[in-house]
């Protein structure tokens, strides 16, 4: 907005549009790259305490020199074609995934004033061009030649497009609170209550999605290191391999903003500030602590396998965003008082989570005399009870 | 022990002996099958855990040794097969112990036995293509040049 | 068992995926060649031999005391169990007593041992599962075990400590101090790793009822160790069979009761317990004394042959041993129990995922240079 304006009334109105536009959207590309450096910088320190150890620590002061060291790394690689490779897809595939991420962000706030463009159908626009990353995906596996990117390909292609809807409800729900596409709106809607706090299952139900579209873990099956070594990204090294890098860790930020904006109340709770960049640090604080949240998720969890990630989304996750967008709409038309709907969703989500948790954990017994009572009937029903248990 | 494999195995005719704390019954090749099947299915054995099965080279003979043991009853037998130099042949136990197929692959490989009845002997350990059966005595330490 | 495979649904065409020799999640240069149907394995083809050193042709050639420096590299994890079998074959063939001292000393090396192996298995399985902390956790723990055990013996790994009648040093004299506080450690490490991934449920949704053996199944396999304990058979060698010191000592054995990925690992978490409890008594019971038999500096054993067996940590390592008297081995036969546990993994992937595979390798802890010798 800001280089469009000055550029006009300098260059009048095309050229000073066309040249302040450009002028925008490679600023924000460098800022984009700059926190996808400070990312993969915070996701190795936080990853390195978790494990019981330090992080990056010899470039620069305590490794914040790192992430310039691995680009240059990473630019500098050779830039190997598989031989069967078809070379016009494979070229292509790291654009197709890299360009509907970074067009997402043309419209996301990140304070009351400071936007790219802001349009009316903000969230439309988001949720419709996420979806094309994974064609990219999928001509990156195929083009690739090789077994295990095909399969990475095809699983990548099944558990997006699963996870997308869960995003789309939950942010319809949203948008029915706020009566309105326009992020912005939605923002300053949250200025009294966050909607996390009025909507707790869409909250849970946007951060399961949310994680398992960028594909992190316990949802990284598709790039999974130890079985399918890479998925569609195992042909690609080098420079090619980095745009396909910055692609996942712009579209971790671009979740971790979206829950910002949408659940957090953004830069609109618990207090309107009146400079715009304090309500860009307020904005980046609360992403930033989203994202240390799914890092931590990554640390922590194992992965899940494909087949349990669909039913997870087809059986659990899909069902549940009906009955949140049920219940809004309920509320809505009742006018009820706002407590009544934070009961009923924290009510919900409380219970099939205990409902899962119980289903999984049921079949191992957690004492050990139970588990020794029950080896002990199933060796004496199989005669062996004389078996040399001391001699 | 003795008396049992003694009692056990009547009608295959087997040559008890003993080493140290084993009691070892030496059979003909062509009955290992029955034998194991019989030591298998006894309940005074019951046999039903192969240990091990080595092949030793006697330079005059190959003999064939089965370690066998009962998980239930907790005892150890061995049982011996003697085949001869030239032109080796002694049937698989496979149907008997599923667990005999990697060692008669290996036996195969490294000394040149042919288990009768195995599905499938291909190479286990050696490449394919390699010339020779390096676990005989003969075959020299050393002195073995490969190009 | 050929090694044509069977196709699966009909009127398509089943991809044959190679895990090759290189390949993050099996454990050492093993490859198996999978035939899959879309997600699902039909059929496994495991091809081994890479790792082929000719050890036993090897033995043949060496004197007694060479080839424990040979045994040491077969499970190249559990180096203090492959010697002390050797150890135990020659002296059951030339009827050698071991001091009390070097019995004890051997224990508590072996238990150590495998309760750095356990870590490691740990480790690695957690890592195949997707989880990268736990591998961290692990080695860890490996770091104490393997720092103690280069003040006794020298070496972090590859140890040729003991020999034929005994040990070959004594314990250093800060050991004593060394070993509480690293039972402690361990103790603390062990429950901090369970904690952490044994009843996580994703973990759980991984590894329960993934990849089942059955309990006759696994012996007519010849399964050993923690894997035939995960299906809830009751054999460990140090209780049917008890050798060293082991029948002074008062322990349990953990059993599983499905014989599935998650009894597997949960079976070697609680021998990690029950290491660090065998410990604790050897070192109350253990007494001054001589660390080596009398026995002559090139071992003899007098003609006849025996077989020899102890429980490594995965599973019942044997040693067919046949002398005639000289000074080296006229047949040394080794019986590595990932040898036999390999051979039941085919029967275990029937219908499982290819993620699945992976898992059930990794639950299965095999060491590729003792299935190759």
């Amino acid at each position: 907005m800001f280089a469009r304006d000055i550029l006009t009334d300098l260059l009048g109105k095309p050229w000073g549009e066309i040249i302040g536009l450009t002028i925008e959207l490679i600023g924000l590309l460098t800022a984009l790259s700059i926190v996808v450096l400070s990312l993969t910088w915070m996701e190795r320190k936080l990853l390195g305490r978790i494990q019981g150890r330090m992080g990056p620590m010899r470039v620069g002061f305590h490794g914040i020199l790192q992430p310039i060291a691995d680009a240059l790394k990473l630019v500098l690689k050779e830039d190997v074609v598989p031989g069967s490779a078809d070379k016009g897809l494979f070229w292509f595939a790291p654009l197709a995934v890299f360009v509907p991420s970074f067009m997402i962000w043309i419209t996301i706030p990140v304070s009351h004033d400071l936007v790219l463009a802001n349009l009316d159908m903000g969230l439309f626009y988001i949720i419709a061009f996420a979806v094309l990353s994974i064609t990219g995906l999928v001509m990156a596996g195929w083009s690739s030649a090789s077994k295990y990117a095909v399969l990475g390909g095809l699983r990548s292609a099944a558990q997006l497009i699963s996870y997308e809807i869960p995003i789309i409800m939950a942010v319809i729900s949203i948008a029915m609170m706020s009566q309105s596409l326009n992020l912005q709106v939605i923002v300053e809607a949250q200025s009294n209550i966050p909607y996390a706090l009025l909507q707790p299952l869409a909250l849970a139900i946007f951060l399961i999605a949310g994680v398992a579209e960028v594909g992190r873990t316990p949802f990284d099956i598709y790039f999974a290191e130890s079985e399918i070594v890479g998925g569609p990204f195992v042909e690609y090294s080098g420079a090619h391999w980095s745009v396909f890098f910055l692609a996942e860790y712009i579209n971790t930020f671009a979740i971790a903003i979206l829950v910002a904006l949408l659940f957090f109340g953004g830069w609109s709770f618990p207090l309107m500030p009146e400079i715009s960049a304090l309500g860009f640090l307020w904005v980046g604080l609360k992403t930033y602590l989203v994202i240390a949240v799914i890092f931590w998720l990554r640390g922590t969890l194992p992965r899940l396998r494909v087949d349990q990630l669909m039913s997870l989304a087809w059986k659990v996750i899909i069902p549940l965003s009906f009955v949140n967008i049920m219940i809004t709409a309920t509320y809505l038309y009742y006018g009820w008082a706002w407590p009544i709907l934070t009961l009923i969703s924290l009510s919900i989500t409380v219970t099939v989570s205990y409902m899962l948790y119980r289903k999984i954990t049921r079949p191992a017994l957690r004492t050990l005399e139970e588990r020794l009572a029950y080896a002990k009937s199933y060796n004496q029903s199989r005669g062996q009870s004389e078996v040399s248990d001391a001699r | 022990m003795e008396s049992l494999l003694v009692e056990c195995l009547k009608e295959f005719k087997p040559r008890i002996g003993s080493s140290l704390d084993d009691t070892i019954a030496t059979v003909s090749s062509e009955l290992i099958v029955e034998v194991g099947r019989k030591l298998k299915d006894d309940y005074r054995t019951l046999c039903d855990f192969l240990r091990c099965l080595s092949v030793v080279d006697y330079e005059d003979h190959f003999q064939v040794v089965y370690h066998l043991y009962s998980t239930q009853k907790n005892h150890q037998l061995v049982i011996k097969s003697d085949i001869p130099y030239e032109d080796p042949h002694i049937p698989s136990v496979m149907g008997v112990w599923v667990g005999a197929d990697w060692y008669e692959r290996e036996g195969h490989d490294l000394f040149g036995i042919i288990f009768d009845g195995h599905p499938d002997l291909t190479p286990l350990i050696l490449y394919e293509g390699f010339e020779g059966y390096p676990g005989r005595k003969s075959y020299p330490l050393n002195d073995y040049k490969e190009w | 068992m050929t090694s044509e495979p069977q196709t699966g649904t009909p009127g398509t065409v089943d991809m044959m995926m190679n895990m090759g020799p290189q390949h993050p999640a099996t454990h050492g240069v093993f490859r198996m060649v999978l035939s899959i149907d879309g997600e699902r394995v039909i059929d496994m083809v495991p091809h081994i031999g890479y790792l082929h050193r000719g050890s036993e042709k090897l033995c043949e050639h060496e004197q007694y005391s060479q080839i424990i420096t040979l045994f040491d590299r077969l499970d190249y994890i559990a180096n203090f169990n492959n010697e002390l079998v050797i150890c135990k074959a020659t002296e059951k063939l030339m009827g050698l007593e071991v001091p009390d001292r070097a019995q004890y000393i051997r224990v508590i090396l072996c238990e150590l041992n495998r309760l750095a192996s356990h870590m490691l298995f740990y480790g690695t399985f957690g890592l195949d599962a997707g989880a990268m902390t736990p591998i961290m956790y692990g080695f860890r723990e490996r770091e104490r075990i393997q720092s103690l055990f280069e003040s006794i013996s020298g070496a972090r790994m590859m140890h040729n400590f003991f020999r034929i009648g005994g040990i070959r040093y004594d314990l250093p004299e800060d050991f004593n101090q060394r070993i509480t506080q690293l039972l402690n450690e361990l103790q603390k490490g062990a429950e901090k790793a369970d904690k952490l991934l044994t009843f996580n449920e994703v973990f759980l949704a991984r590894t329960r009822d993934v990849g089942i053996i059955s309990a006759e199944d696994a012996i007519a396999y010849g399964l050993s160790g923690p894997n035939l304990r995960a299906t809830g058979v009751n054999y460990d060698v140090r209780k049917s069979d008890p050798y060293e010191v082991y029948d002074r000592i008062d322990f349990d054995i953990p059993l599983g009761d499905r014989g599935d990925c998650w009894d597997r690992h949960y079976v070697r978490m609680r021998e990690m317990y029950e290491s660090i409890k065998i410990i604790r008594q050897c070192l109350e019971q253990i007494s001054e004394g001589p660390i080596m038999a009398p026995v002559r500096r090139i071992a003899r054993p007098p003609a006849g042959e025996v077989f020899a067996h102890a429980e490594n940590p995965r599973g019942d390592f044997g040693v067919y041993l046949v002398s005639t008297g000289g000074d080296k081995p006229y047949r040394l036969k080794m019986r590595p129990p990932s040898f036999c546990n390999l051979m039941a993994l085919r029967h275990m992937l029937r219908d499982a995922y290819i993620a699945d595979a992976v898992m059930i390798l990794g639950s299965l802890d095999i060491v590729l240079g003792e299935v190759d010798r």
